[in-house]
């Protein structure tokens, strides 16, 4: 297990270093001086002399990344323009929001997308097979910012059921706060839902036509037996994997979904500082962004491992 | 092999017979028309405003009703088809040319130069998709055509990702070997041999990446990064119809069901293409 952690590790240092090169050559794609489009709309001339400074930007490109990352191991990710606060902490302020949002959103995609798979492999070609594949259509086809619409206007408006927007912290008041986040969390979790049905469809099919399964089944276990202790265990090995590659669809939905239920996490930050042009947190946000995800990923690689024994032995 | 035998004319069979796929084929080509021929099927001007008619329900002088400064909501909508569907196809376009010949150069090649390829394309992977989207588009000023560099960039790694496999699998063939063996150089087997080899996957793909830029280039018109008002797009419909929805909700309604039929139904095309093309069927 250790060893295999080390080697995972190991191919992922170079995908960390060539992501701090995208992140950062993103302000090169400023057109004109950096330090003047940085310095906001009011154009100060000691805030300009401040960013020049700042950013090094009299020193040669690869000097200043060097510059740059060697900050960013230290956990500086620059200064926000407009609120001069140190991007990390912007960054951690609003990350617990997005998190719980994007953990209940994963819980109601575990929820809805495993057993509607399982349903739809089990009843193969039945209609059970068709609202499942048909639910799984209008996941991946529908804008969920348009849902959150909808959903407002339906459990908001019509009913009066939940809040339209706005956010409580579950430390202030539980039943407000689920309140207030089980609409978003549903809205940003029906297109994972979708996809894991899909996985989880197509892993079922192949695992319950196995050989084993039909051994189990000659045995005269039961169908309930069969299917989730002997074919659904072995199908979520490919339902892991595939599963964690929407933990990326998860943080660029919250971004939208934040933004329709005036959530302030961690995608309203990054979609704030772009109309202030605050770049400075746009890069931190999207670099914390990357390695969130890839240390998402390295947790399913290890999930992977450890549900599948072969790869233990 | 007859040319009415062939296993591009077989593949079209099979896709023809897709009840999905055709549904999907169809509903495509209706909005192809409503966006070649927008100007002729609006009933209004799509930015005329009429301080008369702010946030009229839908009547029969306005089928979709009004918004919030007594535009068309029909006229915009069929109007926003063009953004949609060029945002799709040119961001693909964009993808294709710079994903597949750096993926033929990653697989074809091998090697180092394989190894900086696939690394970099990790690096790219590791963004999520709309995130890298938004930060490109921040970074070169809100604009569709701004979008439309920013989603085809996002896009192209798994195009480069794609094609790279794909060559990996073909160069092995014998038949590349025998065109190695008669002396072709590497461009033209690249070219002439593998490209066409692997060009069905490529086909898929991009169908359903068309959906997911059609998605994309709404989602950033709706965060303001896209099309620019007044010109009409459905993300940026929606954005304002979100401020209205307890008193117009029709503004919201019409933009979001374009939006769910044109993806829908380049899934349903992809999906069909992608059983219609596979080798293993009969």
């Amino acid at each position: 297990m250790f060893e295999f952690l080390l080697k995972r590790i190991a191919t992922l240092l170079p995908t960390l270093v060539f992501v701090s090169m995208l992140i950062f050559g993103l302000q090169q794609l400023l057109p004109g001086d950096p330090a003047k489009i940085l310095a906001g709309e009011e154009q100060d001339p000691s805030v300009i002399a401040h960013l020049r400074e700042k950013l090094r930007l009299d020193e040669p490109l690869p000097l200043r990344y060097a510059y740059w990352v060697g900050g960013v191991l230290q956990g500086d990710l620059g200064e926000s323009v407009r609120t001069q606060q140190p991007v990390l902490d912007l960054v951690l302020q609003k990350l617990p929001v997005t998190v719980e949002l994007a953990l209940l959103a994963f819980v109601i995609a575990l929820v809805i997308g495993i057993p509607s798979g399982v349903v739809a492999a089990v009843g193969r070609g039945t209609w059970w097979d068709a609202l499942a594949n048909g639910f799984a259509l209008w996941g991946i086809s529908t804008p969920n910012f348009w849902l959150g619409i909808l959903f407002i206007l339906f459990f908001s408006v019509q009913l009066g059921w939940l809040p339209a927007s706005g956010y409580v912290s579950p430390f202030e008041d539980l039943s407000a706060n689920l309140a207030a986040m089980v609409m978003p969390a549903f809205v940003l979790g029906n297109a994972i839902a979708a996809v894991l049905m899909r996985h989880t469809r197509s892993a079922m099919l192949q695992v319950l036509s196995a050989d084993y399964v039909r051994t189990a089944r000659a045995k005269g276990l039961g169908e309930r037996i069969v299917v989730l202790r002997h074919a659904l265990r072995n199908a979520l090995v490919p339902i892991i994997t595939l599963g964690a590659l929407e933990l990326g669809t998860l943080l660029s939905g919250a971004v939208l979904t934040e933004q329709v239920f005036t959530i302030p996490g961690f995608g309203k930050l990054i979609v704030d500082s772009v109309f202030n042009r605050d770049y400075a947190v746009v890069q931190g946000v999207v670099l914390v962004t990357a390695t969130t995800y890839i240390a998402l990923n390295l947790l399913a690689d290890l999930a992977y491992f450890a549900v599948n024994p072969r790869l233990r032995s | 092999m007859t040319a009415a035998n062939s296993p591009w004319r077989r593949a079209g069979r099979r896709l023809l017979r897709r009840r999905g796929a055709m549904f999907g084929a169809a509903v495509v080509l209706v909005f192809v028309v409503l966006a070649v021929f927008a100007a002729w099927i609006a009933p209004d001007d799509p930015i005329a405003t009429s301080w008369g008619a702010i946030r009229k329900a839908p009547s029969a002088e306005h089928w979709f009703g009004t918004d919030e400064i007594g535009r068309d909501v029909l006229s915009r909508v069929v109007w926003g088809t063009q953004a949609s569907l060029l945002a799709g196809l040119v961001s693909v376009s964009i993808s294709l040319l710079l994903g597949v010949p750096i993926g033929l150069a990653a697989g074809f090649l091998g090697g180092w130069i394989d190894a900086l390829i696939s690394r970099i394309v990790d690096a790219f992977l590791a963004c999520p998709f709309l995130i890298l989207a938004i930060a490109l588009a921040a970074f070169l000023g809100p604009s569709l055509s701004n979008a439309m560099i920013a989603i085809g960039i996002s896009a192209t790694p798994i195009f480069v990702r794609l094609t790279r496999a794909q060559v990996i699998n073909v160069k092995v063939e014998d038949y590349i070997e025998a065109a190695r063996a008669v002396g072709n150089p590497p461009w033209r087997i690249a070219l002439r041999h593998v490209l066409p080899n692997i060009t069905a996957p490529l086909i898929v793909q991009s169908t359903l990446a068309i959906a997911g830029a059609v998605i994309a280039e709404a989602s950033l018109s709706f965060l303001g990064l896209g099309q620019q008002p007044p010109a009409p797009s459905w993300g940026s419909m929606l954005n304002t119809a979100k401020n209205y929805v307890d008193n117009a909700p029709w503004m919201a309604v019409w933009p979001g069901l374009a939006i769910f039929l044109l993806v829908l139904a380049f899934n349903l095309l992809g999906d069909g293409l992608r059983d219609a093309l596979d080798p293993k069927q009969t």
